[in-house]
C-alpha cells in the first residue's frame, strides 16, 4: 500500500515536470502554426492551423532562411569535424605521453576554459581585421574551434585516462606505431565521447548568435542563430509567429540527433565524469 | 645505467671538452654545437637562427616601442592597431627567447654528453628520435600557437586596454590611446555611479550563480534518483522528456520564453495568472524579473546534470545497497550514505564547471531582457550580471577601458575559485597515477 502511494507520488511528480518542460516547447510549435503575426491576439490551440509561416520562410523572396541554413550546415560540419581531430590529438598526447611541460600545460587548458572567449571579442574582431579574416567562415570557424578546443580536450582527455595503459602496451610491443594505436585502438574505445565533442561542436554555430555577430557583417554570410536573432530583435512582436516557426526548423532536427545519441552522452558524460 | 656507464669508460672522454664554453658560445644559435662537432646542426640553426634574427629582430623592437608609446601621431599611428602588433611582438618574442634557452641548453647538455664520452646520435638517427620522443611536442606546440592567437591574445589585449583612456570619446583612428595606470580601477571603487552599479552587479551575479546552479542541481539530483527507483515504469519515455529542454538550443527556448514571460501579452500572464486577476511584471519589476530568470535557468539547466547523475546512478553496484539492507540500512541511509557520496565525488568536477557556467551565462541575460530592466543611479540593469554588464559597456556604450578593467575583476574570481576547486578535486590530485 505504502509502495503504491509512493510510485504514483513519483508519477504525480514526473506530470507535473512533463507539464513544466512541454508548456513552452507546445507553445512555440502552436506559435508557428498560427495564422496572423500579432502576439496579442493569438491562442494556444488556433481556431484555424495554417503552414503559412513555415512557406514564407522559404518562398518569401525577403527571406533570406535558406541561405542561413546553408551557412550554418556548412560552419557546424567544418567546426565539428576541425574540432574532433584536434581535440582528439591533444588529448591522446595529454593522457598518454609525459613530457616537458604536459602538466603545466594541462592546467593552462583548464585556466583557459574558464574565461569567455566573449571577454576577448574586442581583441579577437581587431585581430581578425589585422588578418583580413573578418566577415568570413574561416575567421568563425577558427575562432569556434579553437574556442572550444580547452574544454573539449579536458573531457576527451578524462575519458581517455579510463582506457587501460596495457592495451597500448601491448600494441606497441606488437609494432604498433603512435598513429596506429591511436587510431585503431584508442579512437574506435573513445567512440562516446567522441560522439559527444562532435555533437557539441557541430551544435555550436546553431546555439551561438553572439560570435557570427560580431564577426559576420553581410547578410548573406549570416548564420540561422544570427539571422533569427536580428529578424526578431527589431520587432519582436510583428515577426514572432515567423520566428517560432523557423526555430521549430532548427530544434526539430537537433533535438532528433540529440536523443538519438543520447546513449553516448550518458556513457560519454558520465565515464568522463567517473574516472577522470 | 650500468651499461651506459661500462660504455663510457671504455671511450676515451674529450678531455677539456668543456659545457660552459659550449653554452657560451650557442649565444650565437649554431655554435656551441659546431664546437660539440655537430656539423649539420650546427650550420643548420646558425643559418635558421641569424635569418631569425635578421628579419624579426626590427620588427620586434618596433612592435615594442609602439606598444610602449601607443603611437605619436593621430594622423599617422593607430594606437589599437600598435596595441595588436606590439602584444603579438611581445608572445613571439618570449617563444623566440624559450627556443633560444632550448638551443643553449641543447649545446650544454651535447657537450656533457660529450665529456662523458657518449656518442652523439647522428642528424638522421636525432631525427628519427625526435619523432619517438618527440610526438607529443608536434602535437602540442602548434596548437598552443593557435591558441595563443585566439584565446590568450585576446585575454592580453583585454588586460592592456584595462590600463589605457579608451572610451567613446577616446578612440582611435581619431585620437591616440594612452597609458593611464590604475585610474579606471580607482574610478571604478571611488566614484558614486560605478561603485553601487559594480556592487549591486556583483551582488546579484553571486547570488545568481549560487541560486540557479544549486537549485538545478538539486532539482536533477531529485528526480534522477526518483526515476531510478526500480518501480517506475516507462524510463525511457521519462528520460527523454527530461532531456528536450537540453536538446533544444537555448537561443531558441529563451527567446520564446521572453515573449513568454512579457508583461502585456506574454502567455504565463494570459493563460496562468490571469485566471487569479494578476499580471505579473515580469520584465519591468527588478525582482520578478530576477526570479523569473532562475527559474528559466532551472528549466534549461537541469536535464544536463539528470543525464550526468543518471549515468553515475546506474554504474554505482547493487552490491552496496544489498549489504545496507542486510545491516538493516533505512532508505534515507541508504542515499545519504551511498549514493550521496557515489554521486558527488563522481560528478563533482562537471558540477563546478555548472557554477562556473551559469557565472558567465550571457546567452540567457542577455536574450532575456537584455540585462533590464533599468535602475535608477546604476549604469547597469538589475538582472545584469559581469559578463552582460561588460557586454553591454563594449558594444553599446564604447566605454572599452571600463569593461576592460570589469573583465579582469571578473577574470581574477573565476580563475581563483575554479583553480581552487580543482586542485581538491580528486581526478587533479591522482593526475598523475597513470
Amino acid at each position: 500500500m505504502r509502495s503504491a502511494l509512493e510510485v504514483s507520488g513519483i508519477y504525480v511528480v514526473v506530470l507535473i515536470m512533463f507539464a513544466v518542460i512541454l508548456y513552452p516547447l507546445v507553445w512555440a510549435f502552436s506559435m508557428s502554426l498560427n495564422p496572423g503575426t500579432s502576439l496579442f491576439a493569438l491562442k494556444l490551440i488556433p481556431d484555424n492551423w495554417s503552414l503559412e509561416h513555415y512557406r514564407w520562410l522559404f518562398t518569401n523572396p525577403r527571406s533570406d532562411y535558406a541561405l542561413w541554413y546553408k551557412n550554418t550546415l556548412i560552419v557546424a560540419f567544418a567546426n565539428g569535424i576541425a574540432s574532433v581531430c584536434l581535440v582528439t590529438i591533444l588529448a591522446y598526447a595529454f593522457s598518454r605521453f609525459r613530457f616537458v611541460g604536459r602538466k603545466n600545460s594541462i592546467y593552462t587548458f583548464l585556466l583557459l576554459q574558464m574565461f569567455p572567449v566573449l571577454m576577448g571579442m574586442v581583441a579577437i574582431y581587431l585581430l581578425l581585421n589585422t588578418v583580413n579574416l573578418l566577415d568570413t567562415f574561416t575567421g568563425l570557424i577558427l575562432i569556434y574551434v579553437f574556442g572550444g578546443l580547452p574544454m573539449n580536450v579536458f573531457l576527451v582527455k578524462g575519458y581517455l585516462d579510463t582506457i587501460p595503459r596495457d592495451l597500448d602496451e601491448s600494441a606497441k610491443m606488437d609494432g604498433a606505431g603512435y598513429m596506429t594505436i591511436f587510431f585503431r585502438i584508442l579512437i574506435p574505445l573513445a567512440k562516446p565521447i567522441v560522439a559527444v565533442v562532435a555533437l557539441f561542436t557541430f551544435m555550436a554555430p546553431f546555439f551561438d548568435f553572439l560570435t557570427p555577430r560580431i564577426i559576420i557583417r553581410s547578410p548573406e554570410k549570416f548564420t540561422l542563430a544570427l539571422g533569427l536573432y536580428n529578424f526578431i530583435n527589431d520587432k519582436f512582436a510583428n515577426n514572432f509567429t515567423i520566428f517560432a516557426a523557423g526555430t521549430i526548423l532548427i530544434a526539430l532536427p537537433i533535438a532528433t540527433v540529440f536523443l538519438l545519441l543520447q546513449r553516448y552522452l550518458i556513457s560519454g558524460l558520465a565515464d568522463g565524469a567517473t574516472k577522470g | 645505467m650500468d651499461i651506459k656507464n661500462a660504455i663510457s669508460e671504455q671511450r676515451p672522454s674529450y678531455i677539456g671538452h668543456n659545457p660552459a664554453w659550449a653554452a657560451l658560445l650557442s649565444v650565437v644559435p649554431g655554435l656551441g654545437q659546431l664546437y660539440n662537432r655537430r656539423w649539420i646542426k650546427g650550420v643548420l640553426l646558425l643559418v635558421f637562427g641569424l635569418s631569425l634574427i635578421y628579419t624579426l629582430s626590427v620588427p620586434l623592437f618596433n612592435g615594442i616601442v609602439g606598444l610602449i608609446g601607443l603611437g605619436d601621431d593621430p594622423e599617422l599611428d593607430d594606437s589599437r592597431t600598435l596595441l595588436v602588433q606590439g602584444i603579438l611582438s611581445v608572445i613571439l618574442t618570449v617563444i623566440l627567447l624559450g627556443l633560444y634557452a632550448l638551443n643553449v641548453n641543447d649545446a650544454y647538455r651535447d657537450a656533457k654528453k660529450r665529456q662523458a664520452g657518449i656518442r652523439t646520435p647522428s642528424v638522421r638517427q636525432a631525427f628519427h628520435d625526435s619523432w619517438e620522443h618527440g610526438f607529443p611536442y608536434f602535437v602540442v606546440i602548434p596548437n598552443f600557437i593557435m591558441m595563443a592567437l585566439i584565446v590568450i591574445f585576446p585575454l592580453l589585449f583585454m588586460i592592456s586596454l584595462a590600463f589605457t583612456n579608451y572610451n567613446l570619446y577616446n578612440s582611435p583612428p581619431a585620437h591616440l590611446l594612452d597609458w593611464v595606470g590604475f585610474a579606471n580601477f580607482k574610478a571604478l571603487f571611488t566614484e558614486a555611479v560605478w561603485s553601487k552599479s559594480l556592487l549591486s552587479v556583483l551582488a546579484w551575479t553571486v547570488v545568481w550563480t549560487l541560486v540557479a546552479t544549486t537549485l538545478q542541481i538539486t532539482l536533477a539530483f531529485f528526480l534522477a534518483v526518483m526515476i531510478n527507483d526500480s518501480r517506475v515504469r516507462f524510463k525511457k519515455l521519462i528520460r527523454t522528456v527530461f532531456i528536450l529542454p537540453w536538446a533544444v538550443p537555448s537561443f531558441m527556448t529563451v527567446l520564446v520564453f521572453a515573449a513568454m514571460f512579457n508583461d502585456n501579452f506574454g502567455a504565463i500572464n494570459r493563460d496562468i495568472f490571469s485566471h487569479f486577476g494578476v499580471m505579473i511584471p515580469w520584465l519591468s519589476d527588478p525582482l520578478w524579473a530576477r526570479i523569473a530568470i532562475i527559474g528559466i535557468q532551472v528549466w534549461l539547466g537541469f536535464p544536463y546534470v539528470f543525464t550526468l547523475i543518471t549515468g553515475v546512478l546506474q554504474s554505482i553496484s547493487k552490491d552496496w545497497y544489498e549489504a545496507a539492507d542486510v545491516d538493516g540500512g533505512s532508505r534515507w541511509k541508504k542515499f545519504r550514505y551511498i549514493t550521496m557520496p557515489h554521486v558527488l565525488y563522481a560528478t563533482a568536477p562537471l558540477l563546478i564547471m555548472q557554477y562556473s557556467q551559469n557565472f558567465n551565462n550571457f546567452n540567457l541575460i542577455y536574450l532575456f531582457n537584455k540585462g533590464g530592466p533599468p535602475v535608477s543611479g546604476q549604469n547597469s540593469g538589475a538582472t545584469d550580471i559581469l559578463i552582460s554588464w561588460v557586454y553591454s559597456l563594449t558594444f553599446n556604450e564604447n566605454n572599452y577601458k571600463m569593461a576592460a578593467a570589469i573583465s579582469i575583476i571578473m577574470g581574477i574570481v573565476v580563475a581563483a575559485f575554479a583553480f581552487y576547486q580543482f586542485r581538491r578535486t580528486r581526478s587533479f590530485r591522482e593526475e598523475d597515477m597513470y
